[in-house]
């Protein structure tokens, strides 16, 4: 468990994992957030053919975790979809794939703004949040103080400039009350953890989990660059 | 007056020339014989023959001749610059002669700046002469109009046809000049060129088929230019890439020229030697800076002033290596290598403008290798002898976004588009898969998954014949075409109060600023300025003037040193009957060399081995430029890991590479080391990784059409693109590996951006030849490559004296 970042949310412990999706040891949970699940066919719709394989490439990542980890309880933390009718353009092999993750345990489909209506056939229960020993889970971070929070949205990044030169890569962010997670999708772009976006949400500077090749890094605000 | 010119010029324009008191010159003669015989032509003649003239003298004849219309007519005579500004610029010089002889012609520029009513108007009431651009060329042939707009079509000119053809832009405007052929076959091709080496290339460029179509016309040589290197005695540095050292012999040429231009290779050598020189500028004459970062505004001032005579001097870098005509320049000062013979000689071409002077220009070399490379390009301009660029077959994302193109202008037949495109010099060889496949990208994106043939670009009719999408497809192709791929630029404006942005200053790339954090100083547009921040598209800055400024960046050249020039540079350090021409203390360290180290022969390659400091160091000297080196020591690293000697890192210059390690590397078989096998499986996948094959893939997704660098109403930061591409490269390559955009990314990333042909070529010519000296300290060479170690980060006035104590104290270790 090296390569990981264990941190505290509120009172609880969570493990930030390489791959972007966050362990809950207590309740066996594993969550990923803004899988953004048929993003590159959306683009094509619209005349940009980004290549169709970004749902599977997110598949087998996913997969990768609960072979993993095996998960009593898997949860989608909102924007799963990438829009209103992806689950309309999912491709059949995706979803039984998507179906098989479901099976001998129990999957939550937080809703996002991009699928505010969870999925239609697809398994799983669909709810606007959850909250879970302690902790809240919900797809965007509300207003205010909000001790145990854990939310997506925003698919925070971060850039740091070092001997090997400048890396942008995205990363976990939270000041131990507060957790955002990065998007686990493959297609999923990021926005600068330096952004005004990011600024109501935590009281103190936060800490970056920065996603590396197969290690978490711990990385201090004053060691992040803007864009 | 030759005695062809009274029957080859209708009288109006032998009266002209004579009222001018001129002599129509031979090749311009002989371009309107090549025009009244209907023959396609390529001129060659050096800047300053009335090359331009010459090109158009065959159109105003016809076109002042012909017989009056009937109907309203299309484009007789289509003019093709690489630069806008070029374009603007001859249509200013085209009208006077046109005025002149009360020609009823009309020529009109029309570039990306033009106004859109101007624009409107030019599609409605085609000018008999259009002048514009390879882009603006390409957005005509996506319009439906364009069969009709140039049926009329008698002449295509391309002017500045060298500096054209070997790019991206090249294949994009030879598949128009193809599509040009089938809208009105008869018309004729005219390039009008710089001096190159090999002009069978370019004829075979500009023809339909075999170079024996374009005829060659040469321009009298003029006067051979005057070169003279500045020698600087007892000055010239080890290291460094500004020159500092000779900025008040260069004041002084300035002083004694009427008007000079001083060429540099970065902008921020033009910055820095614009700050030198007014250090240095008792007289306050009127010296002013010209380079592509300044304001639109800035830059027409200079070149006003330029024009109207009033300046003494200008500060400028590649901008103005096009022929735009500045008057009267005598003076033309290289400021640190030229890296290549050609873009010299263009460069000393901006000096007099009239041929039966010579030219006169002057190198300044800004450390001791640059003076051996100076003295080369000097003998090889003396000798005639220039480097030139291979042909190459056409990029396939150009094809894709032209294909695009045609769908959009009208529908096509998939057959009889194929060999229309194979007219086009670049594209002959297209074979029919490729077309295929290309096809295929442009329609769906070219998957191995077919998912997407709903969402189609461009779809088959139940006739056969294809066409795009539907309006909104073809709207968007529209905004995104083009070949130049530049990175997204920011505007750096006056920050106001409260953050708010004011007057723009000037544009700077993306990534320019990088290494500068907010209150940081630097020059820029020769002012010092503060950092206040950076908002979305905009750097703020606060003027700072008098502080001392830290410099974002401190790179030598972004110009390779042409493997010509390379070779003539090793030829003359081997012979030591050679070193006459340099002056005293490169000499010496040419000598001290030889006796610490080793002369390498002119086919040897020398490597060194030494420890230095707490650290064993390889140093060798390819003389291949700093992109093949950089290639060369990502390959030697891992090799170098493999071995176990603990590589920790290199830095490499134009003529050296330097490799570091924990451990001794003068034990190793250094045969086997730069063995050419290096460039199998270790290139692919450090390619396949590495972050210049994600910049290509970009490059490419843009011009292919796959990314939009602009929709309806909005353009995209340039960083959101970086970011999605790179996640669109890592899927693509996992999914589909063989994909057409990733087998074009990779052929850029080989052929530009890190030099493998090159580097393949090196490697063959050292097999056996490896001079391997083992030493016990740094050599006297190796000073110039090792002292880069420290300059990864800018050096302000502080860091620059640090940098400077370090690389004295390695000199005093190398002399020891």
């Amino acid at each position: 468990m090296s390569s990981c970042l264990t941190i505290r949310v509120g009172d609880v412990e969570a493990v930030c994992r390489p791959s972007g999706a966050l362990w809950i040891e207590a309740a066996r949970a594993l969550i990923v957030a803004d899988l953004h699940f048929e993003k590159a066919s959306a683009y094509a719709a619209r005349g940009q053919m980004l290549p169709p394989y970004d749902t599977r490439e997110t598949l087998t990542r996913l997969e990768a975790e609960t072979r993993a980890m095996r998960p009593a309880l898997l949860v989608f933390l909102g924007d799963s979809f990438h829009d209103a009718s992806a689950e309309d353009r999912l491709p059949q092999n995706e979803a039984q794939r998507i179906g098989a993750l479901a099976a001998g345990r129990r999957l939550v489909w937080i809703v996002g703004n991009h699928d505010a209506d969870g999925p239609r056939r697809l398994s799983g229960e669909s709810l606007p949040s959850l909250d879970l020993d302690g902790l809240c889970l919900v797809h965007e971070p509300r207003a205010g103080a909000s001790r145990g929070e854990v939310a997506g949205h925003l698919h925070p990044c971060a850039k740091v400039r070092g001997p090997g030169g400048t890396v942008r890569r995205r990363c976990f962010v939270t000041d131990g009350e507060r957790l955002v997670l990065p998007a686990f999708g493959a297609l999923a772009g990021g926005l600068n953890i330096r952004h005004d976006a990011f600024r109501p949400l935590f009281s103190r500077r936060p800490l970056a989990g920065v996603l590396g090749r197969g290690r978490v890094h711990p990385v201090a605000w004053a060691s992040l660059s803007d864009d | 007056m030759d005695g062809s010119a009274p029957s080859l010029l209708p009288r109006r324009f032998a009266d002209w020339f004579a009222q001018r008191g001129w002599a129509p010159r031979a090749h311009q003669l002989a371009m309107v014989e090549k025009g009244l015989e209907g023959r396609h032509a390529l001129l060659i003649a050096p800047t300053g023959g009335g090359k331009t003239l010459a090109g158009f003298l065959p159109s105003l004849i016809d076109l002042a001749t012909r017989t009056p219309a009937n109907a309203p007519r299309g484009i007789h005579t289509l003019y093709i610059s690489p630069l806008k500004a070029l374009a603007v610029d001859v249509e200013r010089n085209l009208l006077t002669p046109i005025s002149q002889m009360g020609l009823k012609v009309t020529a009109e520029s029309r570039t990306g700046d033009t106004g859109i009513s101007r624009r409107q108007r030019q599609r409605v009431k085609p000018p008999d002469i259009l002048l514009t651009t390879p882009e603006q060329l390409a957005l005509f042939c996506a319009w439906e109009g364009a069969r009709l707009y140039f049926e009329d079509l008698a002449c295509v000119i391309i002017d500045e046809v060298h500096a054209i053809w070997p790019s991206k832009r090249g294949d994009l405007l030879a598949l128009d000049m193809a599509r040009l052929l089938t809208f009105a076959p008869n018309h004729r091709r005219v390039g009008l060129s710089a001096t190159v080496e090999d002009p069978d290339v370019i004829r075979r460029w500009l023809s339909s088929g075999s170079e024996s179509e374009v005829d060659l016309v040469r321009g009298s040589g003029g006067a051979a230019p005057v070169v003279d290197v500045l020698l600087s005695e007892g000055q010239v540095p080890w290291v460094g890439h500004t020159a500092h050292h000779a900025m008040p012999e260069v004041y002084d040429a300035i002083r004694r020229a009427r008007t000079a231009l001083v060429f540099v290779n970065t902008r921020f050598q033009a910055e820095f030697a614009f700050q030198e020189l007014w250090r240095l500028n008792e007289d306050g004459l009127p010296i002013a800076l010209h380079h592509g970062s300044l304001s639109a505004e800035q830059r027409r001032k200079v070149e006003a002033a330029m024009a109207r005579g009033q300046l003494r001097a200008v500060v400028c870098t590649s901008t103005l290596d096009l022929g735009i005509d500045w008057g009267d320049v005598d003076l033309v000062i290289q400021l640190a290598s030229p890296k290549g013979a050609s873009r010299m000689v263009q460069r000393i071409g901006r000096a007099n403008h009239r041929l039966d002077e010579p030219s006169h220009a002057v190198f300044v070399p800004a450390n001791r290798f640059e003076m051996l490379e100076c003295q080369a390009a000097r003998e090889a301009i003396a000798e005639n002898a220039l480097d030139s660029d291979p042909p190459h077959a056409g990029a396939l994302d150009v094809l894709a976004q032209h294909i695009m193109g045609c769908a959009c202008s009208e529908p096509f037949d998939l057959e009889a588009l194929y060999d229309e495109i194979r007219t086009a010099g670049p594209y002959r060889d297209l074979p029919w898969e490729d077309y295929e496949q290309v096809v295929d990208f442009v329609a769906t994106g070219g998957y191995a998954l077919r998912v997407y043939d709903r969402f189609a670009r461009i779809v088959r009719r139940p006739d056969g014949l294809w066409v795009a999408r539907n309006a909104e497809t073809v709207l968007r192709h529209r905004l995104n075409v083009g070949a130049i791929v530049s990175p997204a630029m920011l505007s750096v404006r006056l920050a106001g109060r409260r953050g708010t942005a004011g007057r723009k200053i000037g544009e700077v790339e993306e990534g320019y600023l990088d290494v500068l954090e907010t209150g940081d100083t630097f020059v820029f547009a020769g002012q010092v300025w503060r950092l206040v921040a950076v908002t979305g598209m905009d750097v703020l800055v606060s003027p700072a003037p008098g502080e001392d400024a830290k410099m974002p960046s401190w790179g030598g050249s972004k110009f390779a040193l042409s493997t010509f020039l390379a070779s003539k540079v090793r030829a003359m350090m081997s012979d030591a009957h050679h070193w006459e021409v340099l002056p005293g203390d490169v000499r010496e360290w040419l000598e001290l060399q030889r006796d610490r180290s080793a002369i390498p022969d002119t086919d040897e390659m020398l490597l060194e081995t030494f420890p230095h400091g707490k650290r064993f160091f390889l140093v060798a000297y390819p003389f291949e430029g700093r992109l093949a080196h950089t290639t060369l020591c990502m390959l030697l690293t891992r090799r170098l890991d493999r071995a176990g000697v603990g590589p920790i890192g290199f830095v490499c210059n134009d003529y050296a590479l330097a490799v570091w390690s924990v451990r001794d590397m003068g034990g190793l078989d250094m045969a086997d080391l730069f063995a050419q096998d290096m460039l199998g499986d270790d290139l692919e996948s450090w390619l396949a990784e590495s972050l210049m094959m994600k910049a290509s893939f970009k490059a490419c997704a843009l011009i292919a059409g796959l990314i939009e660098r602009r929709f309806p109403g909005a353009e995209k930061s340039s960083r959101q693109i970086t970011f999605s591409t790179d996640l669109v490269y890592d899927v693509l390559r996992r999914h589909q590996p063989d994909h057409l955009l990733l087998r074009c990314a990779r052929h850029d990333a080989a052929r530009g951006l890190v030099d493998v042909e090159r580097l393949g070529q090196m490697l063959a010519r050292i097999k056996g030849k490896i001079r391997h000296v083992t030493l016990d300290h740094l050599s006297p060479f190796s000073v110039a490559v090792i002292v880069e170690i420290g300059r990864q980060r800018a050096p302000g006035e502080g860091a620059g004296e640090m940098t400077l104590e370090s690389a004295e104290a390695l000199i005093a270790e190398a002399s020891a």
